[in-house]
């Protein structure tokens, strides 16, 4: 065993780029759960935006377009999830399964010629001078751009929700939507923008897997990362905060427990895999002790009638 | 005479089934508080959906001070100074009261100049109103004062109420009366829906009156009596209850030193409490809302066990006995909370008809359910009970408080029970459907039930009941006979059994 070989900065460096898909997926469910609508189709949405990403790169050679392809892809197999449950007034559970299951379906047939092929690389963002410093340089400034596009959504959710008109408007469709219809505001258009955003955060996070962190094409790649991430959003009690710290948490204690694997530590491989989601959920349930309740509305099919 | 500020003509709206409004015409004069009267499923609410611009007419018009007017949406409808106090609130409890406020408006301005415009307004009107608290820790009448504030910030030429007070307690009453009576004064106009009669004399200048979708009469509230304003909305002459006097019959049921900690953490516990009620008897308990009511009715029908021997029945001891087991002897219960208590709001009427129907009426055999007989069971208390709804397959939340209402009286009524308990067996019920129920009440005593009926309403108490007692903190007055009481010596009684007893003291002395 040589714990000496793991390297504190490479170390958190890496745990960066392994938390953002789920980051990424995560804050999207988050604003799609916010005004009320359980999309459990989340690791469909993140494996149809890995391949078409990944495609779309192979393709066109440029990874930034195999990114907007992938956003687009997330959001479009959404607007699916979006005509069952708004428009047909489909239930959401079972919608959303279908639409994880449909999702792993068509990226297998999508990505058949895909399959060993290495994808364009994308470059990192180097920033003159704070890229160079020492330690922090390579941990927090040596980064691919999505990677910082993570960061700066979870911002912007948080300050979206919390200090504008739009934000107010998209907790209240949320929280009661009667009461939103009785006082004018359009409930199913609130619904699909946030469950088309909510796609294309998890098609991106998806492109993340493909293109960044593996990178590389392999059928059912995201391996569960869409339900850590609904998973996320209820533990970290519908907080953007929360759900940064609760995804960072989880890609560090993987990156630190495959190193250990690697370091060849005496503990069973098996419960080195299992630590992440173990710890993860211990440490989001205690944090979640203020009961801070779902939005009220969540799930519940909404049909105008008078 | 000017022009008025809205005048409707020949409105009709029909939905599947049912015309709710059929050729309705009515003009609302500047600064004219207009009443708005009607039956539950008048018509009355989607009226005022269509002036708010929450559902478009069929056919018909409107004008606003000359003008047509035609709101496509509701922030239509406020921009041109329509604002509207819903029913049941839209609000929304996770939120401030601040952002509520917000969600209301077209251009809030941003929150910190909200809450102090908020105050501003709240002291204006004598309405006290933390801007940062949460909407879900308010009272019901607190609740109310932020669905006025927010139609008072956008400065409303008409200010729309649907059944504002049906939620209110008599003290909030009348600050909500101070405040429109200010309003008016201010030539703001209010068109207000109601069914209680005294508060439409007390308040409005001029009403119209609804029957089954149709304007039936016009009328100026002031110098009309109840009665005929009450006759108006039912079509029909209205039956005061009546009932023949009873002699004493056996003793029924018997609470001795009921004493039961509430199972709500913000409820109030049952202290030391004993009476009996005779076969033929109707016990009327009174109290302001919150003084065990809710409780008592609980210890009553089986949902708070208490110990075996503050409850009998005929002699038995019961108290340890849940409610299926006190159905099994005849025990039954409505309590106030219609939907989520006394009903299942997601289910049928035939299922909730099963829920308290099955035991005393036989609807299940060897675990199988028997449907075509629950069928029977709830389609005659709809029929007996004159429950409107357009089948008894709806779901017991779509159908209006009152028709729920006479629902759940009427199953409990129609199992012939030998006890039973009811608690605000009128809540917001129309006049000639709230005599109906208690005319039922009456007769279900004439059949020799012990009836015990738990209500806000003193008016009622005192029609229907032999004996009044009423609850304070958790205690109960002493019992009596209710022909003589006069409202002073009630008004005691509800402050504490104690107060009574200082009271007569005086009296005596004085004398």
């Amino acid at each position: 065993m040589d714990l000496s070989a793991i390297s504190p900065t490479l170390l958190i460096a890496s745990l960066m780029v392994a938390a953002t898909p789920l980051l990424l997926a995560a804050i999207g469910e988050l604003v799609v759960e916010k005004a009320g609508v359980l999309n459990l189709g989340v690791e469909g949405m993140m494996i149809v935006g890995a391949v078409c990403g990944f495609a779309v790169s192979v393709e066109t050679g440029s990874p930034y377009l195999g990114i907007l392809a992938a956003m687009a892809g997330g959001a479009i197999l959404s607007m699916l999830f979006a005509f069952l449950t708004q428009f047909a007034l489909a239930n959401q559970v079972a919608s959303g399964l279908a639409l994880t299951l449909f999702g792993l379906g068509l990226s297998a047939l999508m990505g058949q010629s895909y399959v060993g092929i290495k994808p364009p690389a994308m470059g990192t963002v180097d920033i003159p001078v704070l890229s160079d410093l020492p330690v922090v340089g390579p941990i927090l400034f040596g980064h691919d751009i999505v990677l910082y596009m993570g960061l700066g959504l979870t911002a912007a959710v948080w300050a979206t929700l919390k200090f504008t008109r739009a934000g107010l408007i998209l907790r209240a469709v949320g929280e009661n939507h009667e009461a939103a219809h009785a006082l004018g505001y359009h409930v199913v258009r609130v619904r699909i923008l946030a469950i088309l955003f909510g796609g294309a955060c998890a098609g991106l996070g998806g492109a993340y897997i493909s293109l960044i962190r593996v990178p590389q094409w392999t059928e059912g790649m995201t391996a569960g990362i869409g339900w850590i991430a609904l998973a996320l959003v209820v533990f970290a009690s519908w907080k953007p905060w929360r759900v940064l710290l609760g995804a960072y948490l989880f890609g560090g204690i993987n990156v630190l427990q495959l190193n250990l694997q690697a370091a060849g530590i005496a503990i069973p491989v098996e419960y080195l895999a299992m630590s992440p989601y173990l710890i993860t959920i211990l440490v989001l349930v205690i944090l979640s002790a203020d009961k801070s309740a779902a939005p009220a509305s969540l799930g519940r099919p909404f049909h105008a009638s008078h | 005479m000017s022009t008025p500020l809205l005048s409707i003509q020949g409105l009709t709206k029909a939905y599947p089934g049912v015309v709710a409004n059929d050729n309705v015409s009515f003009d609302i004069g500047e600064g004219q508080v207009h009443a708005l009267l009607g039956e539950n499923g008048a018509g009355k609410s989607t009226l005022v959906k269509m002036i708010y611009g929450l559902v478009k007419p069929d056919s018909g018009s409107m004008t606003w001070r000359g003008q047509p007017f035609a709101p496509p949406e509701p922030r239509v409808a406020r921009a041109t100074g329509v604002a509207m106090v819903f029913q049941h609130f839209s609000l929304f409890d996770a939120l401030n009261v601040a952002e509520n406020v917000a969600l209301g408006m077209e251009n809030p301005p941003p929150l910190r100049d909200l809450a102090s415009r908020i105050r501003d307004v709240s002291e204006t009107y004598g309405l006290p109103l933390d801007p940062s608290r949460t909407v879900g820790d308010l009272s019901a009448g607190e609740r109310q004062r932020v669905e006025i504030i927010r139609c008072l910030l956008q400065d409303p030429k008409l200010l729309i109420m649907d059944e504002p007070t049906s939620v209110l307690t008599p003290q909030e009453v009348e600050i909500l009366f101070e405040t429109l009576r200010k309003l008016k004064a201010e030539g703001t106009s209010i068109l207000y829906i109601s069914h209680k009669l005294e508060e439409i004399r007390s308040l409005c200048d001029h009403a119209t009156i609804l029957r089954l979708g149709k304007n039936v009469g016009e009328c100026v509230p002031a110098e009309t009596s109840a009665r005929q304003m009450a006759e108006l909305m039912v079509g029909d002459t209205l039956q005061t209850p009546t009932r023949t006097a009873q002699d004493g019959g056996a003793e029924v049921l018997r609470v001795q030193n009921l004493t039961a900690k509430s199972g709500n953490p913000f409820g109030t516990s049952l202290k030391d409490i004993s009476f009996s009620v005779h076969a033929g008897e109707i016990l009327g308990l009174g109290g302001v809302a919150g003084n065990g009511q809710d409780e008592l009715l609980a210890a009553l029908s089986g949902e708070l066990l208490t110990t075996p021997e503050a409850v009998k029945i005929r002699g038995d001891a019961v108290g340890h006995l849940g409610p299926n087991q006190r159905r099994g002897i005849g025990t039954l219960a409505a309590p106030e909370e219609r939907l989520g208590h006394a009903a299942a709001p997601n289910m049928s009427l035939v299922e909730n008809a099963l829920l308290t129907g099955a035991i005393r009426k036989s609807l299940t055999k060897n675990g199988f359910v028997n449907w075509k007989g629950t069928k029977d069971f709830a389609e005659d208390v709809i029929t007996k009970f004159d429950v409107r709804t357009p089948g008894s397959d709806r779901a017991a939340r779509a159908l209006s408080g009152g028709n729920l209402q006479k629902f759940v009286i009427g199953r409990e009524v129609l199992q012939d029970p030998d006890v039973l308990i009811v608690n605000q067996p009128t809540w917001g019920v129309d006049a000639a459907a709230a005599a109906a129920i208690r005319q039922s009440l009456m007769d279900l005593a004439a059949k020799g039930a012990a009836i015990v009926v738990i209500s806000q309403d003193l008016d009622e108490l005192m029609e229907i009941s032999d004996r009044f007692g009423a609850l304070n903190e958790g205690r109960l007055s002493t019992l009596r006979p209710t022909a003589g009481l006069t409202i002073d010596e009630i008004g005691l009684m509800m402050g504490g059994s104690h107060g009574m007893e200082v009271a007569h003291i005086q009296e005596e002395a004085g004398a």
